[in-house]
């Protein structure tokens, strides 16, 4: 027994491969779901953009703007552009902000509020402001529900207050002279704490609702599960896909190279490029069935709407998997040996799907983890993606996407090619 | 006529001299064997000849040109030491796409399939996985690959190694027919009786030069000389010393003692007055063993070690 520990210690003393695989690895990996998905602990980073129309122009949605911007959870674009220049938003323009995914979220205070809330206070009975929204993000249209019921709350008591009395003297009589004495007293103190009150803590949407607020979902999409279930059809997807074509072209350099193959490859007409292109042409060409059975699979289980967006779809994987089978020649002519490529290629996915969204939506991120996301090559795949199926986005406005992919398979291919002349004359 | 002429090719990979100015020529229709201890440079030295191996000096002319140990000239085959098969292809489909790969189009393809099948007996398994066939089935096929493109020079890496002696006798009447239809073949072996009984010529090599080249009897000539060794057993021991001295025979130093070597130029002559002098000693032989001079005892004197060392 103690001879099996003292063979199977200094194995383990011996091999660091083994070695950063137990130690190491869980760290590394702990360190990245950590950073993500915790958004290192800095709250500021995890504000949830929002477009915001002002139809009303009172001082009642003047200051629900103010309530907004000053709002830590949120951060509120009312101009055309993200800084703060440009004209003014209106409702059109701040939906075309959310479909194309720039905000999740755009609220609209419509024309009437300000004089129904002044009017009515609690009572509410205006016009509601409307949330502009993809319905299908589970958490943004909620979050800033329920962050907007707050600012109305904490933002304007003074006005709320009035109103309020009116309700009061409409249903209970008229206040005595020193009633209304002692209202008019309070009402700037109260409007002093609005105007720095506006985070006040506390829980406002589980309160008294002063204003109402409905939902508009613009999207064009009529079914909403479908383009979630797209969303993680092309987040795994993706995911598998680099997996499989860092498998396929190990087999296909590592494997070949070790069984002799590879060299009996190099004597033919064939060269390295010959046999490295027709390695990525076969490894796009599984990749993109890869990725179509996967999204056949949610059209026949899941309802995924990939009929309707078949353009689009064709485009993506098509790039999507060229991109891919280059990064799986990269980490194949860059490992010496099958257990290298294993390990490594298993760090560096996991943490490009981390980082990338394959795992969890890259906007639900942190900024800065959004930001960092687009190094990785999931982030691009993705945006594609959900362009595709849950923006609605015409196959032109994929440019971007595939720009970068098209960039990004020359830098896979011209290096896989470098790095392959290893194998060539000594 | 030479159609492969390596000259003086030096290789030396870090500070490891793989190749110290081998020299040797490859005759037309022949079958050289190329042997060598391990690690003496046969394999850098073929792959130096399929352009797989950039030479640091020396040149390699095949048909009077000098390759550039870049790229594979078309007119070589090249059969690797490793099984470079794809095992879940049949055998017709793993030739059909080697021969692809080296340009032979549909019908001289298809010919050609048919004709190596036929020529390395595995005709009636064309269409089965190579995963299902035997080592020497293997390595016939691997071989099958790397003529298949019918190459008029061919290089094979131990063609032969773990296979039984059936595949190996198999192996080696192909090799013959195909040299005896003009193709030079040029192998590396660890077998030296192989060497020895099948090939036209040998090469020795050792520590990256070429150390002897020829014909068994100029090998023979050039090392050790002509001569047979009788090894006689005795059915008692002698006083060995003093009957050596006498006769002029020979004994290894821990042999057994019933045990007497001598090396004679004329059997018939030499061999009775020995038998002669035994018996007056009072002795009778209880076997007789003449051994002509062989591959292996070329080898020892050569390089001073057994081939497997």
């Amino acid at each position: 027994m103690g001879t099996l520990l003292w063979v199977g210690w200094t194995n383990l003393r011996r091999d660091r491969v083994a070695q950063m695989l137990t130690f190491l690895l869980p760290i590394v990996f702990f360190s990245i779901f950590a950073t993500v998905f915790g958004g290192q602990g800095d709250a500021s980073t995890a504000r949830i953009r929002i477009a915001v129309v002002d139809e009303d122009r009172s001082e009642v949605s003047a200051r629900l703007i103010d309530g907004l911007k000053n709002e830590k959870g949120l951060r509120a674009q009312t101009t055309a552009d993200a800084s703060g220049a440009g004209t003014p938003l209106d409702r059109t323009a701040a939906e075309r902000l959310v479909r194309s995914g720039d905000v999740p979220v755009a609220v609209v205070i419509p024309l009437g509020l300000g004089e129904a809330f002044s009017q009515n206070g609690f009572a509410g009975g205006g016009p509601s402001i409307q949330l502009l929204s993809d319905v299908s993000d589970p958490i943004a249209p909620q979050m800033v529900l329920g962050l907007l019921q707050k600012v109305a709350m904490t933002a304007a008591p003074d006005l709320l207050m009035q109103g309020g009395m009116r309700q009061f003297e409409k249903y209970a009589g008229a206040m005595t002279p020193q009633q209304k004495t002692a209202v008019d007293a309070w009402l700037p103190r109260l409007k002093a704490q609005g105007g720095s009150g506006g985070n006040a803590t506390g829980d406002a949407s589980a309160g008294a609702m002063p204003i109402g607020v409905q939902v508009v979902d613009v999207m064009r999409t009529d079914n909403r599960r479908g383009s979630l279930v797209s969303f993680y059809a092309a987040g795994i997807g993706v995911m598998f896909l680099l997996f499989s074509s860092v498998a396929g072209a190990g087999g296909a350099l590592l494997d070949e190279a070790e069984a002799g193959t590879l060299e009996r490859l190099l004597s033919t007409n064939l060269g390295m490029t010959g046999v490295l292109m027709g390695k990525w042409i076969l490894l796009a060409l599984i990749g993109c069935l890869q990725l179509t059975v996967m999204f056949l699979w949610g059209r026949v289980a899941f309802g995924l709407p990939l009929f309707s967006h078949l353009p689009g779809f064709a485009v993506m994987t098509i790039i999507t998997a060229a991109a891919a089978a280059g990064f799986g020649l990269v980490l194949a002519t860059l490992a010496r040996s099958r257990a290298q490529l294993s390990g490594f290629s298993t760090i560096l996915i996991l943490t490009m799907s981390a980082l990338g969204g394959s795992m969890f939506p890259r906007f639900l991120m942190s900024e800065t983890m959004q930001k960092f996301g687009l190094l990785t090559f999931n982030a691009w795949a993705l945006d594609g993606y959900l362009k595709v199926f849950w923006r609605q986005a015409p196959i032109w406005q994929l440019w971007p996407q595939v720009l970068v992919l098209l960039i990004l398979t020359a830098m896979f291919l011209s290096v896989a090619r470098l790095l392959a002349r290893r194998w060539e004359a000594a | 006529m030479n159609v492969l002429s390596i000259q003086n090719a030096r290789k030396k990979f870090g500070q490891v001299v793989a190749l110290d100015g081998a020299t040797f020529d490859l005759r037309q229709g022949e079958l050289l064997a190329l042997l060598g201890p391990n690690g003496a440079g046969k394999t850098t030295l073929i792959r130096a000849i399929a352009g797989r191996v950039r030479l640091d000096g020396g040149e390699i002319r095949l048909f009077d040109r000098v390759l550039d140990g870049r790229l594979t000239p078309p007119e070589l085959g090249i059969v690797p030491q490793e099984i470079a098969l794809y095992p879940l292809l049949t055998a017709r489909e793993n030739l059909q796409a080697f021969g692809a790969l080296h340009g032979l189009a549909a019908p001289q393809l298809s010919k050609n399939v048919d004709w190596v099948l036929e020529r390395t007996g595995l005709a009636d398994r064309a269409d089965e996985p190579v995963k299902q066939f035997s080592g020497g089935m293997r390595r016939r096929l691997n071989i099958a690959c790397g003529v298949l493109h019918q190459p008029r020079v061919v290089l094979l890496d131990e063609p032969t190694v773990g296979v039984d002696p059936q595949s190996r006798d198999r192996i080696y009447d192909m090799l013959a027919e195909l040299a005896a239809s003009g193709v030079s073949l040029l192998l590396t072996t660890h077998h030296l009786e192989e060497a020895e009984a099948r090939c036209s010529r040998t090469v020795i090599i050792d520590h990256g030069r070429v150390i002897a080249a020829g014909t068994m009897s100029e090998l023979v000539d050039q090392t050790i000389g002509r001569y047979r060794l009788v090894t006689l057993r005795l059915d008692s021991p002698l006083d060995t010393t003093a009957f050596l001295k006498a006769t002029g025979t020979d004994n290894d130093a821990d042999a057994d003692p019933r045990i007497v070597k001598a090396r004679m130029q004329d059997v018939a002559a030499e061999l009775p007055p020995l038998l002669e002098r035994i018996r007056t000693a009072g002795r009778a032989v209880d076997d007789v063993e003449v051994r002509g001079p062989s591959l292996q005892s070329v080898f020892i004197h050569l390089t001073g070690r057994e081939l497997r060392e």
